[in-house]
């Protein structure tokens, strides 16, 4: 039943235009795979070529050991959720559930026993003889995720489903169907632009610009230990900053432009005086009055009071500014306008090539 | 994915759908078109045809006559009917259902049939003309002619544009009125300057169908034009005229015909290209209350139009009743139902061969219309777009032409069509079609291609996809356009004019025939037959519909 994706040197080209170049990609079986990046990165495309809607213009797909790149998408054995549901609307919601198990011509009773199965696991068996117009969307994708899964498909396709449900739908859905893909282990992947939501679901996601994969890795390795400055800027908030290394003997130091310095003890392939970029996450800058060993120096210019969390924005003595989340102190916010030192944690702190192309950091 | 075998069931469609338009409606054109070169007596080659028509003023004066009467129905129509869609979705009115079905019913008979009402009503004889007469000694001036074809062309036609614009003024956006009125515009102001910009490209549409229709129009020149001659008439009257007929020379007419819709045709598609946008209202403009003068204004207007614009239906249903001498020419003191006795008696096959020829007619147009449309909106490629053309074309065809060109093509021994049910079924085709692939194009439109592939994910072929899937989603609008279609057709006259013979004659001819045989009783008796035909067709329409919107 699970099986494993494997994509190798994938082409796709829009006429004259080349959207994927060259992809190569390997998911596990059973794993809740992600493709997430920006608007137009192609990750949409990608996933349309897995499941058959679009061509494919050079490289192979295959699902375990069979090649599809020729097969109908129909033959594919694969569930899909569209971002817009696309559930039958002159349909039945049993209707809709029971449509794929009809065309696989299973007996009849088998039919409405899977049927009702799936409209139980995906709590909308209540609704069973409704026409989708009179369900709330939320209810409708529920539909839609039941009609995918009923079929028992190889590997389940998923094209933003959640970006048409208000905010906290998003929220109960995505739990929804992260619980009934861990039960049922099927191959799952699962295109989202909302960085928030691909880590709340994936075990592994892959970063996608310009139709070429920036880093594939769990949702911790993604934004602990990012690949380059696009998915250290792409996952998370991030305060880029630009510095120099410093190399004496064994000692590998990053020196900021106020010449606040920071020894490192993970920095590989480095040179004595290299323009670097280092990538500071605003809980990874530290305001700190009492430092002693050097520090960042700057101005509060406001700040944001959340609750669990403060948020500062500060400007740097070089002019920039940077942005800081603190636990949120029983004590006063710092005013506007106070002048503030500030150090980062070196085990966490990101440091890339000057020009973000690669990461610097073991 | 594509696939290997290119010639798949989709590719035979699409080259079946190829053959029958080249067939039924490339060859008869150019048929036309080498014809009107051709000398009628030697069969050689001359341009004579055009010359005799743009040297005699008499032939040349039906051209300009009938872009006047064009132009100036265009004007009244929009005059009439976009102010009506704009009290209809603005204001409340009460009895707003009834209101539409009556404006849409007035559009839905031939025009003819109320060219010969109003000079029942307002001709030289005329009961209203009498009546002023009697009362104030004044003799009001004839409706013959210029005035007479204008008068009933636009109370005919007035509810296309009301119905387009309509449609168009439902899909704007509460906010924009909002947002326009919040920057200092309102009232009038707003109408001119935001509300009709908006509906501009339903307003072009409505002038295109508007346009095409009224200078097609060849029954109310006839009927009440009098010297006032338009070509469609001078088609005709060439081709069955009394005075000895001339084929080339009617060909030669046609031709020039086609040129001038066809100019018009791309001058409003080059004007719809640049006002082109589309609309959809989140917030539907809510209805409010006028005062009570506004009101009142708005009220008359509304009915008080339609009553015009009814007025001589009725007036036939009213003399469908009365009393006439035994052979149906005078009508006679008293009430008796003697007409439609003759009617059922005598002509009961008309009443057959509407149902029978343009029920065939109508399913053929649907079956057809649904394959053209998934092809040019699913299956888009270089056959497909041709296709997509080559269905525009009948716009530009005025009936009567396409009446001429299936009798100059399917008059030989291959294909001896001329006076069966079959040329009549095609002709009505190939008129009708064009209007039913584009509201079927618009449905298939709106589904989203995303339904399609769900249903294949789910292991349905495309096949399958379409007959389970697409087909029942678009049935409801389908089915709502079909009726509309029906009712084009059985009120159908300027092509099947030409084609029909004793067999095949159909309600709408038995209509005319009758008036021209000047056996009134019947003739109205027949024409309260189709508008029967017609209110239950529109009755059945409102069943189905979901909100009234009527997709031409």
């Amino acid at each position: 039943m699970d099986v494993r994706i494997t994509i190798n040197d994938a082409v796709k080209k829009y006429g004259d235009f080349v959207a994927i170049p060259d992809l190569s990609l390997e998911i596990q079986p059973g794993e809740f795979f992600t493709l997430l990046g920006p608007s137009g990165c192609g990750k949409t495309t990608l996933l349309r070529m897995i499941a058959g809607f679009n061509s494919i213009e050079g490289g192979k797909f295959y699902f375990g050991e069979r090649l599809i790149n020729d097969l109908d998408p129909s033959k594919r054995n694969i569930g899909m959720v569209f971002q817009n549901y696309a559930i039958f609307p002159h349909l039945t919601v049993r209707k809709n559930v029971a449509f794929g198990l009809k065309n696989k011509k299973l007996p009849k009773d088998q039919i409405k026993a899977k049927t009702d199965e799936f409209m139980a696991l995906m709590k909308i068996d209540e609704y069973a003889d409704r026409l989708p117009e009179k369900l709330s969307g939320g209810q409708q994708q529920r539909v839609a995720l039941a009609r995918a899964l009923a079929i028992e498909p190889e590997v389940l396709l998923m094209d933003e489903p959640l970006s048409n449900l208000d905010a906290k739908l998003r929220v109960e859905m995505r739990t929804a169907i992260k619980e009934i893909q861990n039960r049922l282990g099927i191959t799952t992947v699962y295109v989202t632009h909302d960085q928030e939501e691909a880590m709340a679901v994936s075990d592994r996601i892959a970063v996608m610009n310009l139709g070429v994969i920036q880093q594939i890795g769990t949702p911790k390795a993604l934004y602990q230990r990012p690949a380059n400055r696009f998915v250290a800027t792409f996952i998370g908030r991030t305060n880029l900053m630009d510095a120099i290394v410093k190399v004496s003997g064994a000692e590998k130091c990053i020196v900021f432009n106020n010449g606040y310095t920071v020894k490192m003890d993970n920095l590989t392939d480095v040179t004595d005086g290299q323009k670097v970029c280092v990538s500071v996450r605003p809980e990874e800058l530290v305001i700190d009055t009492t430092s002693e060993g050097g520090s960042l120096t700057g101005k509060v210019l406001y700040s944001t009071f959340l609750g669990l969390n403060t948020h500062y924005v500060v400007e740097l003595s070089d002019g920039t500014r940077a942005e800081i989340i603190q636990e949120s102190q029983i004590d006063d916010i710092i005013e506007n306008g106070t002048e503030v030192k500030m150090v980062v944690k070196a085990e966490k702190i990101n440091v890339f090539t000057e020009d973000g192309e690669k990461t610097l950091v073991k | 994915m594509k696939k290997k075998a290119k010639f798949d069931f989709w590719v035979i469609a699409s080259l079946a759908v190829l053959v029958l338009y080249l067939l039924f409606m490339v060859y008869p054109l150019l048929k036309i078109v080498s014809q009107s070169v051709l000398d009628e007596k030697t069969g050689k080659l001359t341009m004579k045809h055009f010359v005799k028509f743009f040297s005699q003023p008499y032939y040349f004066r039906t051209l300009t006559n009938s872009f006047k009467v064009a132009l100036f129905t265009c004007l009244i129509s929009l005059v009439l009917g976009i102010p009506l869609a704009y009290f209809y979705n603005m204001y409340e009115i009460k009895g707003r259902k009834l209101l539409q079905m009556l404006i849409i019913l007035s559009s839905m008979s031939a025009p003819f049939i109320g060219a010969y009402a109003w000079v029942q009503l307002l001709g030289r004889a005329g009961v209203i003309t009498k009546l002023i007469k009697s009362l104030t000694g004044v003799t009001i001036p004839p409706i013959y002619g210029f005035n007479g074809i204008l008068l009933v062309l636009s109370l005919k036609l007035f509810p296309l544009v009301f119905m387009y614009v309509s449609g168009a003024m439902k899909n704007v956006d509460k906010s924009l009125l909002e947002a326009s009125a919040n920057m200092g515009v309102s009232g009038v102001k707003r109408f001119f300057t935001v509300v009709i910009p908006l509906c501009m490209p339903s307003i072009l549409a409505a002038t295109l169908m508007v346009f095409m229709r009224s200078i097609a129009d060849f029954g109310t020149p006839l009927m009440i034009g009098e010297g006032y001659t338009t070509f469609p008439v001078i088609i005709y009257k060439e081709y069955v005229g009394e005075m000895g007929t001339n084929h080339n020379f009617a060909a030669a007419i046609a031709v020039i015909a086609i040129l001038i819709t066809l100019m018009f045709f791309l001058v409003q598609r080059y004007l719809t290209k640049k006002n082109s946008f589309s609309m959809s209202a989140m917030n539907h403009v809510e209805r409010k209350k006028a005062k009570p003068v506004t009101n009142f204004f708005i009220h008359l207007y509304g009915y008080g139009l339609v009553a015009v614009a009814l007025l001589p239906q009725l007036y036939l249903v009213y003399l469908s009743f009365r009393k006439t001498n035994s052979s149906g020419e005078v009508f006679q003191q008293g009430f008796s139902l003697q007409s439609y006795q003759h009617v059922f008696k005598k002509m009961g096959n008309t009443i057959w061969n509407t149902v029978t020829i343009c029920g065939l007619a109508l399913i053929l147009i649907i079956v057809l219309a649904i394959l053209i449309s998934y092809l040019t909106v699913r299956r888009r490629n270089v056959l497909n777009a041709t296709i997509d053309t080559l269905s525009m074309v009948p716009y530009v065809i005025p009936g009567a032409v396409v009446g001429i060109s299936m009798i100059l093509a399917f008059n030989n021994k291959y294909m001896p069509l001329v006076g069966t049910a079959a040329i009549m079924v095609i002709a009505m085709c190939v008129r009708r079609i064009p209007y039913t692939i584009r509201s079927s194009v618009a449905i298939l439109s709106q589904i989203p291609l995303s339904i399609d592939e769900a249903a294949e994910s789910l292991g349905a072929g495309k096949f399958k996809t379409l007959v389970k899937v697409t087909i029942p989603m678009m049935f409801n609008g389908i089915f709502a356009g079909a009726i509309m279609s029906w009712v084009t057709l059985i009120t159908e006259l300027s092509s099947s004019m030409l084609l029909y013979s004793r067999k095949t004659q159909t309600l709408n001819i038995a209509v005319y025939k009758a008036v021209a045989n000047a056996t009134d009783g019947r003739a109205c008796a027949l024409a309260t037959v189709v508008s029967v035909f017609t209110v239950i067709s529109l009755i059945l329409f409102n069943k189905v519909s979901k909100d009234g919107e009527i997709m031409m």
